[in-house]
C-alpha cells in the first residue's frame, strides 16, 4: 500500500482520480494544497496536503476542531490568506487555476464564489447601511444600476425570510439582531449568483433557536438555486444532516472524506469515529461521556514522520508511527489512516459507556 | 492583516511578574532606558545645586555667550553664567513643579473617579457631567489667568494645571474603577459588612494602581511641558532663579546672534525628560490595559 | 436617536461656557484685596476714575448681579476698558484676533495635511516608510512648542535664512512667510500625534473582519480603501484632529510670545504681566469660547460619522 514517501502528491492524485472519475468534472478541485504562514516571525505549516473536490450543486461538509485548518482551507480557496502566506499545490475552479487569477479574472471568480463568515456583526461594516452592504458588489462589479440593485436586494431579503426589505435596507447593522444580520449576509452572498458557497461556521455565533432557522434557510435556498457549498463546522452531525459528503480535518490535514450517510455507521478513520462517539446521545444513558484524550494538534505541531492522530488514537500501532500516512481511496471515500483497511468495520461508534 | 484571519496560538501566555520591578522590567528596553533617564533627572533635581561646578546665579556680563571653553562644557549664558551649572541647578524647579501638579491632579482625580464608580447612578451622572464641563479650560490658559490674578509664580501655575488636568484623570480612571466595582468580590465584601471606604481604599484603588501609575507617568510629561511653557512666558518661575523653561526664554536673544547653545541645551533637557516619561508611561499604560 | 445626542451636547456647550465665564469673572474676587484693587492692577487712580470703575462694574451690587451685567455686556460685545491702554478691550482684541486666527488656521492646515497624510501613507504600506513615520513622530510628539520654536528659528531663520525670525509681516504674502515657522512650531507635536493615531487607526481598520468581507466580494482595492478603511478610520482621526486643534488655542500664546507676533495670545501674556485684568478676562473669554466650540464641533462630527452613537460623550 502506501510507501510512506514524503512527497504525497503522487498517491493523492491516484486516489483522487478514482474519486473524481465517478462524479464528472468537479466545480472545485483542490489538489495537495499546502499553506505556510508567518506566525510571529517563524514560518509554520497551517495546511498540509489538503485535497478535496466539490461537484456542481453538491454540498461538502468540512468538519474539524479548532486549529484543524478548516477555516484556513476556505480562506485559501477564496484567496483571503494574510500577506506572506506561501501556497503550494493547486486550486482549480471550473478548470481554471485560482492562484494564477488576477484583476478581472479574480473579480469574476469572487462573483462566482461567495463566502459567508462566522460572526456577522464583525463582518459587516457598521457605518454603512444594509442596502449599501448588500448592493456594493452588484453595483461595482456587475455594473447594475442602483435602483435595480436595491430591488434585487429587497427581493433576496424576502427569500431569506426578512419581511419589509425596503425598510431594512435603510437601516444600519447595529439595528439588526445577530440572526437577522446573518440572514442579510447570506442574502448578500447570493445576490451575485455564485456557483459555490463557502460557509464558515455560519451559525456558531448565534443562539440555538436562531441557529436552526438560519440553517434551514441556507439549506433550502442552496438546494433551490442548485449551488455547490462547502459547509464548515465543528459539528459532525450537522454536517451529515445537510451535506452530501463530509470531509474531516485534523492538524491541517484531510483525514477522511466520505458520503455523509455512511460516515456515522462506517467511518474510515479513528478520529471521525471518535468525533461521532464523543457527542452525547439523548437516547442512551452514559456513566461517563466519551472524550478523546489529549488535545487537538494544530498543523504546525503535527510531526512530519508519523500519523498526527497517533498519540490520541486507541488503535495506534507501529505502522502509524513509522511515516505520515497517505490519503488512500477506500469504499468510495478517502482515508488517511495507515490501518484503514484492517480497521474497516471495527471503527463503528460504540455507545458511550457501554461495557 | 492577521487580526481577521484566526491564527493558531503558538505558545502559552508568559507568566506574569508581580511587583514594581517586574512591571518595570516587562516594559522592555525602551521602558528601562526611560526609567534610567528619569532616575538621573531625579537625582540631579535633588542634589543639582551641589553638583554644579560653578555658580549658577551670579552674572558676569563680560563672559556673556562665550562658547564652550575650559571647564565650561556648555559655555556661558546671556549673563555670563555657566550653562551646565545652571542646568543642573534648574533641574530642581523643573522637576518639582510637575510633581506637585501630578500629585494634586491624581489625588483629586482618583477621588472623583472612585466616588463616581462607587455610587454610580445619579451621583455618577452629576460628577461626569460636571467633569465634562470642566474640560472647558486648557491648562495654560488657566495658569495665565491665575498669574494675572495672583501674580506670577510656580505655585499658582502648578495649582492651576492640577485643576485643569484633574477632569481628564478622573474620566480615564472612572472607567477602570467602574469595572472593578462590578467585580463579584466587591459584592461579596459588601455583603460581609465591609464599609465603602475600606473596600475602596483596600481593594478597588490597589487593583487599579497599575493604571494610576501609568496615568501619573504620562501626566508628568504633560505637566513638565506646560509648566516650562508658563515659565517661558515669564509667568511661572521668575529669573534669576534657575529653571529650564526660564533659561530658554532668557537665552532666546542669543539665537539671532549666533549663540543658540544655551537655549537649545535647556530645550534638550526638557525634551529628553519628557520623552522618557512619555515612553515609559505609554508602555505602562499598555500593560495596565492588557491585564484587564 | 442622534438628535438627543446633539441636543445634549449643545446643552453641555452652554453649561460649559456659563461655568467658564463665571470662573473668569469670579477671578476678580479671587484676587487679593478688593475688586477695585484688582481692576486697577495695583495702580493708584484718581477718585473720578474709581467712581467710573464702580459704576461700570456695579460694584455696590450683589455678586451675581455684577456677574449678570458683565456677561450681558460681554455678549453685546462690550468687554470693558484696558487699564493700561485706556482703550476699549473689544477694539484691542479685534485688531489682534486676525493674527491668532491666521496662525491657528495655518497650523491646523499643516497638522491635517501632513499629519493625516503621513499617517495614511504609513498605515497602508508597512515597511520603511511606516517605520520612519513612527520614529519621527515619536520624537516630534515630545517636543514642546516653545522648544520647537527656538530650534526652528536657530536652523531656518538664523542659519539658513529661509524665513524671518520675528514679527508679523506687512501684506498677505509676507504674512504667510512670517507665520510659517510659528505655524510649524505650533503644530509640530500635534502633527506627530495625529500621524500616529491616523496610522494606527488605518492599521486597525485594515485588519478588521468587514474588510475581509469586502475583499472576498472582489471590491477593487482603491474603492476598498476609500469606502471601508478610510471611511471607518475617519472616526478616530476626526476626534484626535479636533482635540489637537482645540489644544492649539492654549499653546498659541507661547508661540506668539516666542516669535513676537502681535496676536491675542501674546497680548494675553503681557496683560497678565501688567495685571490688566479687564483685558485678561476679555481674551480668556474669547479663547475659552473658541476652545469649547471646537470641542463640541468634534463631538457633533463624531455623531455624523458614526451611526452607532446614541448618547453620551465620545469615547476617549
Amino acid at each position: 500500500m502506501s510507501s510512506g514517501s514524503a512527497g504525497g502528491s503522487v498517491s493523492a492524485v491516484t486516489a483522487l482520480s478514482a474519486d473524481r472519475a465517478g462524479s464528472g468534472a468537479p466545480l472545485l478541485d483542490v489538489d495537495a494544497l499546502t499553506v505556510h504562514l508567518q506566525v510571529e516571525g517563524v514560518e509554520r505549516a497551517v495546511l498540509s496536503d489538503v485535497s478535496l473536490t466539490v461537484s456542481p450543486g453538491e454540498a461538502l461538509g468540512l468538519v474539524g476542531e479548532s486549529g484543524s485548518g478548516k477555516s484556513m482551507t476556505a480562506r485559501a480557496i477564496d484567496r483571503l490568506l494574510p500577506r506572506g502566506a506561501r501556497v503550494s499545490g493547486q486550486i482549480r475552479f471550473d478548470g481554471a487555476d485560482v492562484q494564477a487569477l488576477s484583476s478581472a479574472g479574480l473579480r469574476d471568480y469572487r462573483n462566482k464564489v461567495a463566502m459567508i463568515f462566522q460572526d456577522p456583526r464583525a463582518h459587516v461594516n457598521p457605518v454603512r447601511r444594509i442596502g449599501d452592504f448588500m448592493t456594493e458588489a452588484l453595483r461595482t462589479n456587475l455594473g447594475v444600476a442602483p435602483g435595480e440593485a436595491t430591488q434585487r436586494a429587497a427581493d433576496m431579503l424576502a427569500q431569506v425570510g426578512i419581511e419589509d426589505g425596503r425598510r431594512r435596507l435603510r437601516q444600519y447593522p447595529h439595528e439588526l439582531s445577530g440572526g437577522m444580520l446573518q440572514r442579510v449576509m447570506i442574502a448578500a452572498a447570493l445576490l451575485t449568483e455564485p456557483r459555490l458557497l463557502l460557509a464558515d461556521e455560519p451559525t456558531t455565533a448565534l443562539d440555538v433557536t436562531t441557529q436552526a432557522e438560519v440553517m434551514a434557510i441556507l439549506d433550502d435556498l442552496r438546494r433551490d438555486l442548485g449551488l455547490a457549498m462547502i459547509f464548515i463546522t465543528h459539528d459532525l452531525e450537522l454536517a451529515a444532516a445537510i451535506c452530501d459528503r463530509t470531509a474531516v480535518m485534523y492538524a491541517g490535514q484531510i483525514v477522511e472524506v466520505r458520503e455523509s450517510a455512511l460516515m456515522h455507521d462506517d467511518p474510515l478513520h479513528p478520529y471521525s469515529a471518535a468525533l461521532a462517539a464523543a457527542r452525547p446521545d439523548i437516547a442512551q444513558t452514559a456513566h461517563r461521556l466519551a472524550a478523546i484524550p489529549g488535545r487537538p494538534l494544530s498543523a504546525f505541531e503535527a510531526p512530519e514522520d508519523e500519523c498526527a492522530f497517533a498519540p490520541r488514537c486507541p488503535h495506534a500501532a507501529d505502522v502509524c508511527r513509522a511515516a505520515r500516512p497517505e490519503l488512500i481511496s477506500l469504499a468510495g471515500g478517502l482515508s488517511r489512516c495507515a490501518r484503514a483497511v484492517e480497521l474497516r468495520g471495527a471503527l463503528r461508534t460504540q455507545p458511550a459507556g457501554a461495557g | 492583516m492577521s487580526a481577521a484571519v484566526p491564527l493558531p496560538a503558538v505558545r502559552p501566555p508568559r507568566a506574569r511578574r508581580a511587583g514594581a520591578i517586574g512591571m518595570l522590567v516587562s516594559t522592555g528596553p525602551p521602558g528601562i532606558a526611560s526609567a534610567m533617564v528619569i532616575a538621573i533627572a531625579t537625582v540631579v533635581a535633588l542634589v543639582g545645586p551641589l553638583l554644579a561646578p560653578f555658580n549658577p546665579v551670579l552674572p558676569n556680563l563680560a563672559l556673556a555667550f562665550v562658547g564652550p571653553t575650559g571647564g565650561h562644557l556648555l559655555g556661558y549664558d546671556f549673563e555670563g553664567r555657566d550653562v551646565l551649572s545652571r542646568l543642573l541647578a534648574g533641574a530642581q524647579s523643573s522637576m518639582l513643579g510637575p510633581l506637585a501638579v501630578v500629585v494634586g491632579a491624581m489625588l483629586v482625580g482618583v477621588l472623583f473617579a472612585v466616588i463616581s464608580a462607587w455610587r454610580r447612578g445619579a451621583v455618577d451622572a452629576v460628577i461626569s457631567s460636571g467633569l465634562d464641563i470642566l474640560f472647558a479650560f486648557p491648562g495654560i490658559l488657566l495658569a495665565v489667568l491665575a498669574a494675572a490674578v495672583f501674580g506670577a509664580g510656580l505655585w499658582a501655575a502648578a495649582i492651576s494645571l492640577a485643576i485643569a488636568y484633574m477632569p481628564y484623570v478622573a474620566r480615564v480612571l472612572r472607567g477602570a474603577a467602574l469595572k472593578e466595582r462590578s467585580q463579584p468580590y466587591v459584592a461579596a465584601l459588601e455583603v460581609q459588612g465591609a464599609s465603602a471606604t475600606s473596600i475602596c481604599l483596600r481593594h478597588i484603588v490597589p487593583n487599579i494602581m497599575p493604571l494610576i501609575v501609568a496615568q501619573a507617568t504620562i501626566l508628568f510629561g504633560y505637566a513638565m511641558v506646560d509648566l516650562a511653557a508658563v515659565s517661558f512666558l515669564g509667568l511661572g518661575v521668575q529669573p534669576p532663579a534657575a529653571n529650564w523653561g526660564v533659561m530658554i526664554s532668557e537665552n532666546q536673544g542669543g539665537i539671532p546672534q549666533g549663540y543658540p547653545l544655551p537655549a537649545l541645551a535647556a530645550g534638550a533637557c526638557i525634551v529628553a525628560v519628557v520623552i522618557a516619561f512619555n515612553v515609559l508611561g505609554e508602555r505602562l499604560f499598555e500593560q495596565a490595559q492588557a491585564r484587564r | 436617536m442622534r438628535l438627543a445626542f446633539i441636543g445634549r451636547r449643545l446643552a453641555m456647550l452652554v453649561a460649559s461656557l456659563a461655568v467658564a465665564s463665571f470662573v473668569i469673572f469670579g477671578a476678580l474676587y479671587l484676587a487679593p484685596g478688593n475688586p477695585i484693587a484688582a481692576l486697577s492692577g495695583g495702580r493708584s487712580l484718581p477718585p473720578s476714575s474709581l467712581r467710573i470703575l464702580e459704576a461700570r462694574y456695579h460694584l455696590n451690587q450683589p455678586f451675581l448681579v455684577q456677574y449678570w451685567y458683565w456677561l450681558d455686556n460681554a455678549l453685546h460685545g462690550n468687554l470693558g476698558i484696558s487699564i493700561t491702554l485706556r482703550e476699549n478691550v473689544t477694539t484691542l482684541i479685534a485688531s489682534r484676533a486676525w493674527t491668532t486666527a491666521g496662525l491657528v488656521l495655518y497650523a491646523s492646515v499643516i497638522i491635517l495635511a501632513l499629519g493625516i497624510g503621513m499617517g495614511i501613507a504609513g498605515g497602508l504600506r508597512p515597511g520603511l516608510l511606516d517605520t520612519s513615520v513612527l520614529v519621527t513622530s515619536a520624537i516630534s510628539a515630545a517636543i514642546p512648542a516653545f522648544v520647537a520654536a527656538i530650534a526652528l528659528v536657530a536652523l531656518f531663520a538664523v542659519k539658513l535664512r529661509w524665513f524671518p525670525a520675528l514679527g508679523n509681516g506687512t501684506d498677505l504674502l509676507s504674512n504667510v512667510r512670517h507665520l510659517t515657522l510659528p505655524a510649524f512650531a505650533l503644530g509640530l507635536s500635534s502633527l506627530a500625534i495625529v500621524a500616529r493615531v491616523t496610522r494606527s487607526a488605518i492599521r486597525e481598520e485594515a485588519g478588521r473582519e468587514h474588510v475581509q468581507t469586502a475583499i472576498s466580494r472582489g471590491i477593487p482595492r482603491r474603492q476598498l480603501v476609500r469606502r471601508h478603511i478610510l471611511r471607518n478610520a475617519a472616526i478616530p482621526i476626526t476626534t484626535i484632529s479636533g482635540i489637537t486643534i482645540a489644544s492649539l488655542i492654549a499653546v498659541d500664546a507661547v508661540v506668539e510670545t516666542a516669535f513676537s507676533l502681535n496676536g491675542l495670545g501674546a497680548y494675553l501674556v503681557t496683560s497678565a504681566q501688567d495685571k490688566d485684568l479687564a483685558v485678561v478676562q476679555g481674551i480668556s473669554l474669547v479663547l475659552v469660547t473658541a476652545f469649547v466650540v471646537i470641542n463640541v464641533a468634534v463631538d457633533l462630527a463624531y455623531a455624523v460619522l458614526d451611526p452607532r452613537v446614541a448618547l453620551g460623550s465620545r469615547a476617549t
